[in-house]
């Protein structure tokens, strides 16, 4: 089986957001950078399908050569293959035309993604390459098993699940808990090194949108706090002035 | 020209989210000249309808077939732009959902239309189409301009009122052409609990974290979120755990709410916690370590032991409704 798993290289999930250029740009500044969560768990979970059923796993990322550490993560965790469109990721639309562009030279079995970025947290690319594509698309994944042509899919639904049977090729965007993240041994380090990254062009797409500026949220005020005995008091807020009672 | 809203439901009754879409798609077709539309898939019935009517769309266009009751995400892109097209409508508007943002991203490349997620407030129409956005898990905000002459925008909760407009809604029975290829991920089943407040569409979330110490101990949370009308949700750990169940983990890996009031109980507030709640409108904080990270994001606290603040507030609760 051919399995591509597209990754996202973005600000760890303990980073502080800053903007710089007149709030122009994200602030690199200090920011360590890391495999999207939910890429990884797609990840894990397609080193594991190609584990059992054989066959090749390639990882793809849309960005510049900064993200070449964090796609070496990738093949020390276990993919044999990385591809990077050397690109800047300029929207959505723009970053699935590339994705969309390569995964159909590469007549891929079965496409992992995260279920959402956690820069842009669209949840929007599967969707899109999915229709740039014409393959179905399933999103947010819990568990995925392949019997021989078909997918058996577990979807997380408001307040449940749902149970899916789609034939091959797919798409899916996964979230935990689909499998363990992996975290890669020294082997898998060693042998990272001498895999093949593939450094390709951009295709020319336009983006449909543009970030014209940044900002953060307004600084919290100081919180009220009150004991155990003082409750009645904390209602009476609660209903009077957060009206919410 | 128009604007038209994608409609959700859950067995029929209008998702509160999909009426707050409403209202922003006639706000904002008010300030464009325009007339907002809502399109409905399955089973929804006439009284549902007239709350939408309420919401601000003057015509409706119901989609009768049954087979667009499950959330089948290819049928459901497909009816939309059908819709979408035959309306000539020119900016969609939904709810963010994991079902609206599946067929959203579709319809973006169907109808060659910039999809912007996560939107926080009206668009600023007076240099080109920008609107504001949240990104990286609600720590901070983008300002987008959208290039395309079609847009899509998927709107995060709880950001307006819904309106109450007095205008009634005309309806349109529409019939789609679904191939069989919109039907190929064939759902086999589904396992969703009944009855219970659905946490992404709640008001009111009333959260356990490790603090409470075992399932067992769940009946004073659930009692506060009864007295409150709330839903119940927890932290990443506790469904790990398997104390609750996976669909009420809060954060950055699970769900992300955005109610009028977010109450966190025994849960340190761990940033990736935080990701999932900071666009809640107040969030109340009871956790008996008066250090406790949480209390920094909190507008309200209880600094005590859960096990004795709870049974007190949730009589206190109880005595002022
Ligand atoms: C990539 C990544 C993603 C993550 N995603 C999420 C996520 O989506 N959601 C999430 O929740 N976590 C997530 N986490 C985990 C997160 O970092 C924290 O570990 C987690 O939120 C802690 O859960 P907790 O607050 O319930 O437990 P703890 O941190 O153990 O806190 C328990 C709290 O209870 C208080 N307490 C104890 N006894 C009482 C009592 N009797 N009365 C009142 N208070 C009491 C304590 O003072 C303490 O503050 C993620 C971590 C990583 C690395
Ligand atoms: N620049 C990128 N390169 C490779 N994959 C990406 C990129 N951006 C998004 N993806 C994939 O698409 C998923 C959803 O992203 P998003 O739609 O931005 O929330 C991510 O979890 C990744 O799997």
């Amino acid at each position: 089986m051919k399995i591509l798993v597209c990754i996202t290289h973005v600000p760890d999930t303990t980073s502080r957001i800053q903007f710089t250029d007149n709030n122009t740009n994200f602030d690199k500044t200090g920011v360590q950078f890391v495999i999207g969560p939910y890429d990884d768990y797609a990840l894990a979970r397609a080193v594991e399908l190609r584990d059992q059923t054989g066959g090749k796993l390639t990882v793809l990322n849309v960005g510049e050569a900064e993200t070449d550490p964090t796609l070496r993560k990738a093949l020390a965790i276990g993919a044999d293959e990385a591809i990077r469109i050397n690109a800047h990721p300029k929207d959505s639309y723009f970053v699935s035309q590339q994705i969309a562009h390569v995964a159909k030279e590469g007549a891929y079995d079965l496409i992992l993604m995260g279920r959402e970025s956690s820069d842009y947290n669209g949840g929007m690319v599967h969707g899109m390459v999915g229709e740039m594509m014409d393959l179905p698309s399933i999103s947010p994944v819990m568990k995925l098993d392949i019997e021989g042509n078909s997918a058996k899919l577990s979807r997380e639904i408001e307040g449940g699940k749902e149970e899916l049977e789609v034939s091959l090729p797919l798409i899916v965007g996964c979230q935990e808990p689909i499998a363990e993240w992996k975290i890669p041994n020294m082997r898998g380090i060693m042998s990272a090194r001498t895999k093949p990254l593939t450094v390709r062009d951009e295709a020319t797409y336009e983006a449909h949108a543009a970030v014209v500026s940044y900002s953060l949220p307004p600084a919290k005020g100081t919180v009220k706090l009150f004991d155990k005995e003082q409750v009645e008091e904390l209602v009476k807020l609660l209903k009077n002035e957060a009206n919410v009672l | 020209m128009a604007v038209l809203i994608y409609l959700e439901h859950e067995e029929g009754a209008i998702k509160k989210s999909s009426l707050e879409a409403v209202s922003y798609g006639k706000t904002l077709a008010e300030s464009l000249g325009t007339e907002a539309l809502a399109v409905g898939l399955g089973s929804i019935p006439t009284g549902e309808w007239a709350h939408v009517g309420h919401a601000g769309a003057s015509k409706g266009y119901h989609v009768t077939d049954e087979r667009l009751n499950a959330g089948v995400i290819l049928a459901h892109a497909a009816a939309v732009s059908q819709v979408f097209e035959h309306a000539g409508a020119e900016i969609l508007v939904l709810a963010k959902s994991s079902l609206g943002d599946a067929v959203a991203a579709r319809l973006s490349v169907k109808l060659q239309a910039a999809l912007v997620s996560n939107v926080v407030a009206l668009p600023d129409l007076s240099d080109g189409f920008q609107v504001k956005r949240s990104i990286f898990t609600g720590k901070a905000f983008a300002v987008t301009a959208v290039k395309t002459p079609k847009k899509i925008l998927a709107i995060k909760k709880n950001i307006l009122d819904i309106r109450q407009d007095t205008h009634d809604i005309t309806i349109e029975k529409f019939a789609v052409t679904l191939g069989e290829k919109a039907f190929s991920a064939k759902i086999t089943g589904t396992d969703k609990a009944e009855g219970e407040i659905s946490l992404p569409e709640a008001d009111i979330v009333v959260s356990g974290g490790r603090g409470l110490k075992g399932p067992e101990n769940w009946g004073i949370i659930e009692d506060l979120a009864k007295a409150f009308g709330a839903a119940t949700g927890c932290s990443k750990p506790v469904s790990d755990l398997n104390w609750r169940p996976h669909h009420e983990h809060v954060g950055q890996t699970g769900i992300k709410v955005s109610p009028s009031l977010y109450v966190a109980v025994g849960i340190s507030g761990a940033i990736q916690h935080l990701a999932g709640v900071n666009s809640s409108k107040k969030i109340l904080v009871i956790n008996k370590d008066p250090d406790a990270p949480f209390f920094k994001s909190a507008d309200y606290g209880v600094v005590g032991d859960a096990f004795e603040v709870l049974p007190k507030l949730t009589e206190a609760i109880k005595a002022i409704k």
